[in-house]
């Protein structure tokens, strides 16, 4: 008797079943559950508690996210590997259209650092109350609002012009002998 | 207050073979505080991808990187095969697993090479890099190309392997042990490295889980994670082979895994070429159905994670890429604080760090009048000097 809810035909079983019935309600959908793979879909409200109680497992670390665009908005997709049980688990959660947005689990996972300023810069989703949301990917020149992963970038029509030489004198073109 | 000084080191420099920029934030003579950036050669692989049918990924992904040219397409094909459920065939799998030690070999006598130069070792330098090139030139006559070997494909490898030819790698192998015994105790044995190397840049265990460390930048720290043996995959669950660790985090014990995993993969490869089995090498795949896996590899650096999403049609919706550098990089964070100037060019060395997965270059700008203090080639010489020094007390 579980109160996760699952999708037809699949069984919380092994290790994965394990890990998954310990979030419990925290999970809205498992959509994998087999001996090494695992899918499950999260409330989006709840990422930090999630991503809390997955790095207190013994085992665990956080191998990087994935962000796709979907209808509703972008799902992040956090892969956590377990070892040495040789896991990995996909917890999705939901930015929904319009403000694209959920909680960074960054300030919990130091390893979300890098990957959710990525998808900040090359998606647009937003992560609330990420340590530091500077960018990563792109340049500092790159025009406000435009996320070349995205769908409807195209790579030669959407390509901004490049920026002009920068004429402030510092930074590292100093650099070099 | 002490004086707070920046030292650029980046984005670009002669001694880097791409670009990244680190800011090391020093009071006096010690670090306190690092700053990376990355994305100076942002090529835009996964989008490019997106318009790649299933079959052509794998020759963009081995251009990822040049020396992960074995890894990156293997797990981007494992994440395929995970969609569609292919059974490979064991001669495949094997052929797949000599070429990716084969791989890791010849990055792990680069890294020690380069990490000789770093300390002024030359002459490590010189002996790993000849010693590296016989394990070179046998992946060109076996694959057609030192680099990106266009080996893997969705169901198996594109190319067979001679018995003449496994032969040649077996030789390769053995000849390799003996240089290998050799340089192994050069730097196990040698006090001044002992010194150099010991106690400096630690990770400890619970930074690495942190920050998510894969490969011999967590095996460094005691961490016995290793996608070989944990999460099977080739040929690997059916070979005799140890993971290495090395318990104190610091630069020592990831030069110490690193070459006792050479030992390991020319065992891997020598069991691998008397067990091969004969038969197909390609399970023939026709179509990808809808669905998502996730491929991830152990490369020479640490686990490099590829996950897919098809919907069906011959391209993939989204293809993530995630190379090991880009774990192992913000570890400096943790490891280079505390650090004395002289120590931080091995310390960015010892996670080896790729700048292809990644991003790096280096200059010294003082911080209230950004005239420059040190570039790369100054820190690699204030290394180099101090081991000298370290080495005239002996």
């Amino acid at each position: 008797m579980t109160t996760v809810p699952t999708q037809e035909g699949i069984t919380l079983t092994g290790f994965v079943g394990e890990v998954i019935k310990r979030l419990g309600r925290l999970v809205v959908d498992v959509q994998q559950c087999q001996p090494r793979r695992g899918i499950v879909r999260i409330d989006p409200d709840a990422t930090v508690e999630v991503a809390r109680q997955l790095l207190a497992m013994s085992g665990s670390r956080l191998a990087t996210a994935t962000g796709i665009e979907v209808r509703d908005g972008i799902d992040i997709l956090y892969h956590w590997c377990f070892e040495p049980e040789g896991v990995v688990l996909t917890v999705k959660a939901l930015a929904a259209r319009p403000e694209l947005a959920i909680d960074s689990i960054a300030p919990v996972v130091p390893a979300a650092n890098w990957i959710e300023r990525e998808m900040h810069d090359l998606l647009g989703a937003q992560f609330r109350n990420h340590p530091d949301m500077r960018r990563l990917i792109l340049d500092d020149s790159w025009p406000q609002g435009v996320h070349p992963l995205r769908k409807d970038f195209d790579q030669v029509l959407d390509r901004p012009p490049l920026p002009s030489a920068p004429t402030d004198g510092g930074g590292p073109k100093e650099a070099g002998p | 207050m002490s004086h707070r000084t920046v030292i650029n080191i980046g984005p670009f420099h002669p001694l880097q073979e791409e670009a990244e920029f680190f800011q090391l934030y020093v009071e006096g003579e010690t670090v306190v505080d690092v700053d990376v950036r990355i994305s100076y050669n942002h090529r835009g692989i996964e989008k490019l991808d997106e318009s790649k049918t299933f079959d052509q990924v794998p020759f963009v992904v081995e251009r990822v990187c040049g020396i992960c040219s074995a890894s990156h397409p293997l797990a981007y094909v494992q994440a395929v095969e995970e969609i569609a459920q292919v059974k490979v065939p064991e001669r495949a799998l094997y052929l797949r697993t000599i070429v990716n030690e084969l791989e890791r070999l010849h990055s792990h006598l680069l890294w020690v090479g380069l990490a000789g130069h770093f300390l002024g070792y030359n002459t490590v330098f010189m002996w790993a890099w000849k010693y590296r090139e016989p394990v070179m030139e046998i992946l060109e006559i076996t694959t057609g190309s030192r680099v990106n070997y266009a080996n893997c494909k969705i169901g198996g490898v594109r190319r067979d392997m001679t018995a003449e030819q496994l032969q040649q790698i077996d030789r390769v192998c053995v000849d390799l042990v003996g240089p290998l015994d050799m340089l192994t105790k050069a730097v196990l044995d040698d006090p001044v490295l002992h010194a150099r190397l010991k106690k400096v840049g630690v990770l400890t265990p619970a930074d690495a889980k942190a920050y998510g460390a894969t490969g011999p930048t967590a095996r460094g720290s005691g961490v016995a994670i290793d996608v070989r043996r944990d999460d099977p995959y080739a040929a690997y669950d059916r070979l005799d082979w140890q993971v290495i660790t090395a318990p104190d985090g610091d630069v020592f014990s990831k030069a110490v895994v690193r070459l006792l995993e050479c030992f390991e993969a020319a065992k891997i490869i020598r069991q691998c070429v008397r067990d091969i089995p004969g038969g197909e090498i390609d399970a023939k795949v026709e179509a990808i159905p809808p669905g998502e896996g996730v491929g991830h590899v152990e490369a020479p650096r640490g686990e490099t994670f590829h996950y897919v999403r098809s919907d069906g049609s011959n391209r993939p919706v989204r293809h993530k890429i995630r190379a090991p550098s880009y774990n192992n990089i913000p570890t400096f964070k943790a490891s280079c604080v505390g650090l004395q100037i002289p120590d931080v060019a091995i310390t960015l060395a010892s996670v080896d760090p790729c700048y292809s997965c990644t991003e790096r270059m280096c200059v010294a700008l003082d911080a209230q009048t950004r005239k420059p203090l040190y570039d790369f080639a100054e820190l690699v010489r204030l290394s180099q000097l101090k081991t000298q020094q370290m080495r005239k007390e002996w």
